[in-house]
């Protein structure tokens, strides 16, 4: 009785784990099966490789929203990575414990505000500001890449501030035995041991970045062409999915999952290269 | 600007000797930099939480909370029972698979294992997915193919799968925080595997559960991308499993993308932040708990 509960027990556990498997073999499934028509139809190279997105005429091409997706979040770690790079630097080894204890939940707050809500901001706030200084329309690839950069500072600034917190004290003992002052040691030393965690931060801020949804399609402008300027609109791939799927049947909705798959193959090379990262960090 | 070349040489080499004023224009400048980066951080968090609470508290009115949806008072409270019943379906669905799954990878699986392996390579990838492609999964299995419609348990089950990998590496790392000095013990005085998860080890390992779970829940209330096609935006409360229904983020979208109601919309965001906000403290506070349970 007692190794039949045991055996049972064991069963269901590995059961509920593997059932993470069956989910991420079902969506890989689901997403090829679905958006097969519309690659056979146009061809994997030419569907990735041609800009004309007309529905009503059956031309699928995404390579304006790849490139749109690409600008945005390019722009968002421009904004994202200096800013959350630098704040992490002063949490660990400028700001005094106190301070510290109080400005990381204020970075953790920023994590949990949901997307619509950054996306509201932008539209409120940074898209009329952009019309008035430059006055254009507003909402592009300068909009989004704000609020973007806005939204992954919190990856930046906690995965970054691990890394720096994890030097080994000898490293900074060291620089300044021989005679380097504070401030020299931290840029010339300490970030430097801490790469590879800075680089992990950024990797993951890019998977969050190119993933936004609800936050880009609201400020991004959904223009369907090739950026030729910061301040114009353009669309997303994420955009793409969630202005069309209302409405698209079969082809069209066909070439919508299969722009979800394009950005899942993306989502996949940057899970990849982040796990080398780690990989690294470990040895 | 003597001084400053004088700095960058000296840091070439050891050659030019011990300087005493170590306090250069480019130290300076690096010492500016980052004090000016969080600045301009604790700002801008500062700007956006004051801006939503600014722009929203004067337009919270009785109305905004009546029982009934109708485009005069553009009423939330449909929206936020939706939430609310969203959140307990999907966590029903996704704490006992994930809790099981982090007991199977704590206690049972042989570390390094292929199997192992498999689990944590399905978890990471379902942790980096973006939630639009759990949207369009959710559409194209629970709405489609199961024929459930846009329907609240088609969105909860969506949702499940999001937080699933945030429910088992939470979980995981609770079980494996707790000493193994406790197996141990449990294990001598003759009690079995099962019973040592049952009476030692979750209850040691509850809080950091709780926190998972908690922020879960944050990630479900904060949630738009994924539901929009798989709950839908139906405003009245459903009336069973099967009826499409919007939580408080999507109509929060709704809200944001029509453009009729700019007040009640900054309204909604105030009550949708304090929401959000209130519930990722609640987790904070309580890993907080456990980390000084820890050290002390």
């Amino acid at each position: 009785m007692h190794a039949v509960r045991e055996r049972v027990a064991a069963l269901l556990f590995g059961t509920a784990a593997v059932l993470c498997v069956v989910a991420v073999v079902l969506i890989c499934l689901f997403l090829v099966i679905n958006g097969a028509p519309a690659l056979i139809h146009e061809g994997i190279i030419p569907f990735v490789s041609s800009t004309t997105w007309q529905p009503a005429t059956d031309h699928y091409g995404i390579l304006a929203m790849v490139v749109g997706s690409l600008y945005v979040t390019a722009g968002a770690l421009i904004f994202g990575v200096p800013l959350g790079l630098l704040t992490a630097i002063y949490l660990s080894r400028f700001a005094s414990p106190r301070i510290r204890r109080l400005f990381q939940p204020l970075v953790e707050l920023l994590a949990g505000i949901p997307s619509v809500v950054y996306g509201f901001f932008g539209l409120v706030v940074i898209v009329p500001l952009i019309r008035q200084i430059f006055s254009v329309q507003g909402m592009g690839v300068l909009a989004a890449s704000l609020v973007l950069g806005i939204m992954i500072l919190p990856t930046i600034v906690t995965v970054s501030l691990a890394a720096l917190d994890a030097v080994p004290p000898a490293y900074y003992e060291g620089a300044r035995a021989i005679g380097a002052s504070h401030e020299r040691c931290v840029f010339t030393v300490i970030v430097p041991a801490a790469l590879s965690g800075i680089v992990a931060s950024v990797i993951l801020s890019f998977g969050r970045a190119i993933g936004e949804t609800m936050a880009v399609v609201m400020v991004v402008g959904n223009n369907v062409r090739l950026p030729t300027g910061i301040l114009e609109g353009v669309r997303t791939m994420t955009a793409n999915i969630v202005l069309e799927m209302g409405y698209a049947a079969d082809l069209h909705r066909s070439a919508l999952i299969a722009t979800a798959l394009v950005l899942f193959v993306f989502i996949l090379a940057i899970n990849l290269l982040f796990s080398l990262v780690r990989k690294r960090v470990r040895s | 600007m003597i001084r400053s070349t004088r700095a960058r040489k000296g840091q070439r080499g050891p050659v030019q000797g011990m300087r005493k004023d170590h306090r250069s224009v480019a130290d300076r400048i690096l010492r500016v930099l980052p004090y000016a980066a969080a600045a301009l951080t604790a700002a801008l968090i500062g700007f956006i939480i004051c801006y939503i609470l600014v722009m929203g508290i004067p337009h919270i009115s009785p109305d905004l909370f009546a029982l009934k949806y109708n485009s005069t008072n553009v009423s939330l409270m449909p929206a936020l029972i939706n939430t609310v019943l969203m959140v307990i379906i999907a966590l029903l669905l996704a704490v006992p698979i994930g809790l099981g799954a982090a007991i199977f990878l704590a206690e049972y699986a042989r570390r390094g294992s292929r199997i192992v392996g498999a689990i944590r390579i399905a978890a990471d990838t379902l942790a980096g997915m973006p939630s639009i492609v759990y949207g369009l999964f959710g559409l194209l299995f629970f709405v489609t193919m199961l024929g459930w419609r846009l329907s609240l348990l088609a969105g909860a089950c969506t949702l499940a799968i999001m937080i699933l990998p945030l429910i088992i590496s939470t979980a995981e790392e609770a079980l494996r925080a707790v000493s193994d000095a406790w197996r141990e013990g449990s294990f001598g005085l003759g009690a079995g595997r099962l019973r040592t998860v049952g009476v030692i080890l979750l209850p040691s390992a509850l809080p950091g559960i709780i926190a998972g779970v908690i922020l879960g829940i944050g990630r479900i209330v904060g949630e738009s991308a994924a539901l929009i096609y798989t709950a839908g935006t139906a405003t009245d409360l459903p009336q069973g499993l099967f009826d499409s229904t919007r939580t408080l983020s999507v109509h929060m979208y709704v809200l944001a993308s029509e453009g009729l109601h700019l007040d009640k919309t900054y309204a909604t965001a105030v009550v949708l932040l304090v929401l959000v906000v209130g519930i990722n403290t609640a987790s904070l506070l309580i890993a907080r708990r456990i980390q000084k349970g820890l050290t002390a």
